[in-house]
């Protein structure tokens, strides 16, 4: 029933539209990340499918049941769409359980659905509290326990974790996600957070200037992005122009193994780009810093030629600052064809 | 239904003035043309925008410096201060004027006038901005002094930003009764529009130009209004981040001193001389033999009219502050001006209007309290609905949004959600509304329901025939009465604080 599909929809505020025929199907029960910059119109989406905006043309149904086209406008208590807003929102003057009970029914806030949604969310015990006693990320269980309530058919999220500092973030992601999946809900989550989409969603769609630019699960949007610039804007990369033949490409880099022909642009990620020993194979380069993260390092470094690129090392790292080393490409990368006119960007600036 | 309540609500404010307007044109174009270029008219035309502004200019500064000194610094006796300060607004304008000229019978026109009105209108500034100082996020403030503002600077850059829209919506409270205050005028020879229109209805039966200058009174609001909604900005309102942070007390250093002196000062001039002089005047009225029954009758009369005003008030505003609050489109905007047109009317004009209105129209209201009630709602729905407002915009609209999407309606999520969290400054708009009720003298003494009379009509009554000795019991009930929504609004917001702050320590 709660497969949810949003039928090249136009909405905005102004004279030009912030949606721009934008097309969406999530699965049902599915977790789908909605990553986009700011502005792409992330939040308008949100308001639209809650019923908190009206859209100006296409459909947005929930099942069988059409929730908003153009003559149509079913209120959002009538939707069974639950929200959890930016930073919670909870209520201030009613306690947690409240909170949580807010949308049932006298009887089900009494026979025991509150206190199971707390324990689902890991706050079992906290209904007495006052949301001011609790902390960001409890206000967040909170709000998500409140939405997953009254049984919607699909809980949309903005931003959720946007205000949590990182360890938090990382915990809430994994119960959120587990609270999800147990109460078998349909999730959208809005964000611009990359490594937040990549890491909590099934599937990521990827926003831009309106319309839904690519569709897919994280490894295929990360793996196989649809264009350049949905590629540039997941993750980490490197873009070179090259004209490859017979599957290899000259980059400043070496010799890259590609699919396709013709003048395009080749696309490197860092964790591609290997290092060696100053006397091995590859291109010579010099490493001008080395920042590191902890599970892994960034290896910025300076080819004889000129050109910065960067190499994202595992494990020990293999140099140190200012020494020389040799760089070479593992594994396949995406080319894009150019289309119309050449594609002039030469390189990507370090993100 | 609400824009439908609130249309009703706007449409009855304006009753008075459209009666006004058909009079005033009751004459002819050519009479309202005679009228308005009299060499009078202009002259009090300038005298009470003079005034007005003066008063506004005085009250701001007043408000905004002691607002500050009792919720941010470490003055000495600062909560005390806090509830003093609050208690002029108790102070009827023509009591503190007679007390005043009771002391010092040589203090006339504008210096009088001006400094008495100050006295009884500053809270008007401080409440809404002590209000806002207690809520706003002091995270700002703290990063103006990490980015090397001075602390100074700071309260100029950021704090003061942060209460401008207080200051300003108070501010303009203050130019508007000042603009329609006539018993301090008048005890004070200060001649001024509403003495103008008092004098010009008593002295003739046509009352065709009263009603003329009562139209320009009416613009020169209207005027005031627009200009404190482009004046009123952008306001913050703070994320829905379960529980404000207490902002921390800024010691006052060497100043310490000479602030609290000020503060004393002020509550001397505010209260200490109305007190004063009202004990004395009891005093020597003590062989004179107040009849305590007369009394005990007339605080019930201001207890009965007021509490029935100020619910009659509260629930025409509701529908309208919420409209302002959360709509924006032209009908919400025109809602809420027309309902601020009744606090230009001066009481007295209100109260011919409706005097008039019930002879003609509802014979069976006119001097029944239902009718005082109504003009004290024409008079005084601007300051609900802008404590209505401020408490609606004050609850985040992302609340009203979840509430929908759990299934509640419009009308549910106000109920539940919307009116929860704006009761507080609700509240305190029907307790303020009840002491400007109890404090009002000139409709009511033309509307006061047969046989009832109310603290400030015996006060008047006694007052007008010199009779300062009788007159006093009756400004000592009526300050009383007046106290005691202060006192509870004040103890309100205080509370209010402390829950906040008790909630911020159990989330460390």
């Amino acid at each position: 029933m709660s497969r949810l599909v949003v039928d090249n929809v136009v909405a905005g505020y102004g004279a030009e539209p912030v949606l721009r025929g934008l097309d969406l199907a999530v699965p049902e029960g599915n977790l789908v990340a909605v990553l986009g910059p700011s502005g792409c119109g992330k939040t308008t989406l949100l308001r639209v499918l809650a019923g908190l905006h009206p859209l100006r043309d296409g459909r947005v149904a929930l099942g069988d049941t059409v929730l908003s086209a153009r003559d149509v406008h079913v209120p959002p208590e009538r939707r069974g769409i639950g929200l959890v807003p930016q930073e919670g929102a909870l209520f201030p003057h009613l306690t947690v359980a409240r909170n949580v009970g807010f949308g049932l029914s006298r009887g089900q806030r009494r026979n025991g659905t509150v206190a199971e949604l707390l324990e689902l969310v890991g706050l079992a015990g906290y209904g007495d509290r006052m949301p001011g006693q609790l902390s960001g990320g409890q206000q967040q269980r909170v709000a998500l326990a409140r939405a997953l309530a009254p049984r919607p058919g699909v809980v949309l999220m903005d931003e959720p974790f946007s205000s949590l500092d990182a360890g938090l973030r990382e915990e809430l992601r994994a119960d959120v996600r587990s609270a999800l999946r147990a109460s078998g809900a349909t999730a959208l989550l809005v964000t611009h957070d990359q490594e937040e989409a990549l890491g909590v969603a099934d599937l990521v769609a990827v926003l831009r200037d309106g319309v839904v630019a690519q569709l897919g699960s994280p490894q295929e949007v990360y793996g196989r992005p649809a264009d350049l610039g949905v590629a540039l804007f997941v993750g980490d990369a490197m873009v070179f122009e090259a004209a490859p033949e017979a599957g290899i490409a000259d980059t400043p880099l070496g010799p890259v193994a590609v699919d396709g022909g013709g003048r395009g642009t080749v696309l490197v990620r860092p964790e591609q780009v290997h290092l060696g020993g100053a006397s091995g194979e590859g291109v010579p380069a010099t490493v001008t810093d080395v920042l590191f993260h902890g599970h892994d390092a960034t290896v910025l470094l300076r080819l004889a030629d000129g050109p910065a690129v960067r190499s994202r090392v595992q494990g020990p790292l293999p140099a140190g600052r200012g020494d020389d080393v040799r760089v070479s490409v593992r594994g396949p990368a995406r080319f894009f064809p150019a289309a119309d006119q050449p594609v002039t960007t030469a390189m990507a600036s370090p993100s | 239904m609400l824009t439908a309540a609130a249309i009703a609500a706007a449409v009855a404010a304006l009753t008075p003035l459209a009666y006004l307007v058909v009079r005033a044109f009751g004459g002819g174009t050519e009479r309202v043309w005679q009228v308005l270029w009299q060499q009078r008219t202009l002259d009090l035309a300038l005298r009470s925008i003079s005034l007005a502004l003066a008063v506004a200019a005085a009250c701001v500064v007043l408000g905004v410096a002691a607002a500050w000194l009792v919720v941010r610094s470490d003055l000495p006796g600062r909560r005390a201060a806090a509830v003093l300060l609050v208690l002029p607004l108790a102070v009827p304008s023509y009591v503190a004027a007679f007390t005043w000229i009771a002391q010092w019978p040589g203090l006339s026109g504008f210096w009088g006038a001006f400094g008495v009105l100050t006295l009884v209108s500053f809270p008007y500034v401080l409440l809404p901005v002590a209000a806002a100082l207690r809520t706003a996020d002091p995270a700002l403030e703290e990063v103006a002094r990490t980015l090397g503002r001075s602390a100074p600077r700071t309260f100029a850059l950021v704090t003061l930003r942060q209460v401008r829209p207080a200051a300003t919506a108070g501010g303009l409270l203050v130019a508007l009764y000042v603009l329609s205050d006539f018993g301090a005028v008048s005890l004070l020879r200060y001649d001024a529009f509403t003495t103008g229109i008092f004098t010009s209805y008593q002295a003739t039966f046509d009352r065709t130009p009263a009603a003329i200058l009562g139209c320009v009174l009416v613009a020169l609001a209207l005027v005031l209004t627009v200009g404190e909604r482009r004046a009123r900005g952008v306001a913050a309102v703070r994320g829905a981040r379960g529980a404000a942070r207490q902002a921390a007390v800024v010691p006052l250093g060497r100043v310490r001193v000479p602030a609290a002196l000020g503060v004393l000062a002020l509550l001397t001039a505010s209260l200490g001389v109305p007190v004063y002089s009202l004990l004395r005047w009891l005093l020597a009225g003590r062989s004179a033999g107040a009849d305590l029954g007369d009394l005990a009758s007339a605080a019930w009369g201001t207890v009965t009219v007021s509490g029935l005003g100020a619910l009659l008030t509260v629930a025409l505003a509701i529908p309208v502050g919420v409209l302002a609050a959360r709509h924006q489109g032209r009908l919400a905007r025109g809602v809420e001006l027309a309902s601020f047109a009744g606090h230009a009317l001066p009481g007295i004009t209100v109260g011919l209007a409706l005097v008039f209105f019930g002879i003609r129209v509802a014979p069976q209201l006119y001097q029944r309290t239902p009718m005082l009630a109504f003009a004290y709602a024409v008079l005084f729905l601007p300051l609900a609905v802008g404590a209505v407002r401020t408490a609606v915009a004050a609850a985040p609209p992302v609340l009203e949004d979840v509430s929908r999407s759990l299934g509640k309606g419009r009308a549910a999520t106000r109920l539940l959600v919307t009116m929860p969290l704006a009761a507080p400054g609700v509240l305190a708009g029907a307790a303020l509304v009840f002491l400007t009720c109890a404090k009002e003298l000139p409709a009511t003494l033309l509307l006061r329901p047969t046989g009832t009379d109310t603290l400030a009509t015996e006060l008047w009554s006694n007052t007008e025939i010199g009779a300062f000795a009788a007159a006093a019991p009756y400004a000592a009930v009526l300050l009383v009465v007046a106290a005691v929504p202060a006192l509870a609004l004040d103890q309100f917001l205080r509370t209010g604080s402390a829950r906040t702050r008790r909630g911020e320590e159990a989330s460390r």
